[in-house]
């Protein structure tokens, strides 16, 4: 049994033991060892993967989202300021309409003071006409008779006339 | 559970066994006559030859005169009187059915013939001795530990497919995802690893086991398996065998024709093809010295610090307890260094055990 001459009883049994127990532990052990590993790792690949198209695929999501917020947003300032346009639209053209009402008015009321005045006037000049002849009737029936009463009468006459 | 159980029944195994078998064998006769003559001198080179070189039995400790030692079974054959198998422990009575173990002389160590009047039959051959002896033992020790690790994790991966490794699965996967990433895949390629991965793991933790297992003191650990040359021979050459067997033609066209050498080299005297065909089996050769050498001096020199108390103690038992503070510490340290070693053997055994295959197989392109 020397130290650097190797020993073919050691030998024997090494080859034998090791052989055997080579065997066995690649049918029990390592077969299922890497085998298990790799399909491990294999599925934790395609785990990852999957995790990352979902997440890729919420990205796309959000963003379609996002899209869509400010779309509405911007539908939503368009409408109001629509609105704010046809707001300040009907109010100007009530105005307008409310200037234009009043003017009317207004020159109805004149045209209708106007035509009053004028039926007025006419009274009037009927009355005064009507008067001017009732003082000439009585002057001419009193002329006959006396020419002091006569301008009497007609002084009291115009008195009459005067505060109508 | 389960796993308890396991552990319950190695040690169980170890107990009833040391038990049964731990003899406590007072000296045989004749050895104390000699000692009874004068005062033996402390012998440092043979106390650490005999640990480190294998026997036929398992020595353990001396107490006194009495030496405790596992006996393991001797198996002879000699063409007269066919296969015999006994205890070892059985020489300790004297020769037994006419074999002896000689204690000194040429075959010191071995079993020999013994002619009729006891002394030693120098003429005749040595039987065929396929004993267990210690190394036989300690390596079968730990292939037991191989399997008994390992055969439970296998099943433990076929009962719970795609889940994360759990206890002791977790301690041993990243060692067998260091043996597959760090060196199969690297050294042989993503394609063809696969085939050879058996073979790695089982030399990287044969080994490491082996390794870890020769610094334990007592038994069963202690055994110099790994620092054994017949050991790290035969797994030298399982990887000789692989590389021949799974090389290509671009390997043994390297050998016998390498493109780029100048052509004097080759003819008429064909000195690199004659060079790399000699490089064809330094490799495992070096593969087998390496680990033999390495295992050995880490041997060799822990038992070099714990034999100085024996020396330093012969000369007075102060200095035999005062250097064994300083010898223990040395011990210690030289044992963490053996720690360290212990697996970067077994990963440069196992990771040029895969360059060699991958060499083997490299396609011509990549050079």
């Amino acid at each position: 049994m020397g130290l650097v001459t190797p020993d073919y009883g050691t030998i024997f049994w090494m080859v034998l033991a090791f052989s055997v127990v080579f065997w066995i532990l690649k049918k029990f052990a390592w077969g299922p060892v890497l085998k298990m590993v790799k399909e491990r790792e294999q599925s934790i690949d395609k785990a990852l993967k999957s995790a990352n198209e979902a997440r890729e695929g919420l990205t796309a999501l959000k963003s379609d989202h996002e899209k869509m917020l400010q779309e509405a947003h911007a539908e939503r300032d368009l409408l109001i300021a629509e609105a704010r346009q046809i707001r300040e639209q009907m109010i100007a053209k009530a105005k307008d309409e409310a200037v234009l009402e009043a003017s009317k008015a207004f020159e109805n009321a004149k045209r209708q003071i106007e035509s009053e005045k004028n039926a007025a006037i006419n009274e009037i000049k009927q009355q005064v006409a009507s008067l001017s002849v009732d003082i000439a009737e009585k002057i001419l029936k009193r002329e006959l008779s006396d020419r002091i009463q006569q301008e009497a009468l007609i002084k009291e006459q115009l008195s009459d006339l005067k505060l109508n | 559970m389960k796993r308890w159980m396991y552990f319950a029944g190695v040690l169980l195994l170890m107990m009833i066994s040391g038990g049964q078998l731990m003899a406590w064998n007072p000296d045989s006769p004749n050895e104390h006559k000699e000692q009874t003559g004068e005062k033996k001198e402390f012998d440092a080179g043979k106390f650490i030859m005999e640990h480190v070189m294998d026997s036929h039995e398992w020595h353990i400790m001396t107490i006194g005169k009495t030496h405790v030692s596992i006996p393991l079974p001797v198996i002879v054959y000699t063409k007269e009187k066919g296969v015999s198998v006994f205890l070892s422990s059985t020489f300790h009575h004297g020769p037994y059915k006419g074999y002896t173990s000689a204690k000194e002389g040429p075959h010191e160590g071995k079993i020999v013939l013994v002619n009729t009047d006891g002394t030693i039959n120098e003429e005749a051959p040595l039987p065929v001795d396929l004993s267990i002896t210690k190394i036989v033992a300690a390596m079968m020790f730990s292939l037991l530990v191989l399997v008994l690790i390992f055969i439970p994790l296998g099943k433990k991966y076929k009962k719970n497919p795609n889940q994360a490794p759990s206890g002791f699965q977790s301690l041993i996967e990243p060692v067998i995802l260091f043996v597959r990433d760090d060196i199969a895949i690297p050294s042989i390629g993503i394609h063809k690893y696969e085939k050879y991965m058996p073979f790695l793991l089982t030399a990287f933790f044969f080994i490491l086991t082996n390794n870890l297992l020769g610094l334990v003191p007592i038994a069963p650990g202690g055994a110099n398996v790994t620092g054994n040359i017949a050991i790290t021979a035969i797994l030298a050459i399982i990887t000789f065998l692989i590389t021949t067997f799974s090389s290509n033609k671009n390997y043994w066209k390297h050998i016998f024709n390498a493109p780029g050498v100048p052509w004097w080299l080759k003819f008429p005297i064909p000195l690199m093809p004659f060079i790399e065909l000699l490089g064809v089996f330094t490799k495992p050769l070096v593969l087998c010295i390496r680990l033999f050498a390495n295992i050995l001096a880490g041997h060799f020199i822990a038992m070099s610090f714990i034999v100085m108390i024996f020396i330093f103690g012969q000369i007075s038992w102060i200095a035999g307890y005062g250097s064994s503070v300083l010898a223990i510490l040395f011990y210690v340290f030289m044992t963490m260094l053996e720690l360290l070693v212990a697996f970067i053997q077994a990963y440069v055994f196992t990771l040029l055990s895969a360059l060699y295959i991958g060499m083997a197989m490299e396609e011509e392109h990549a050079h």
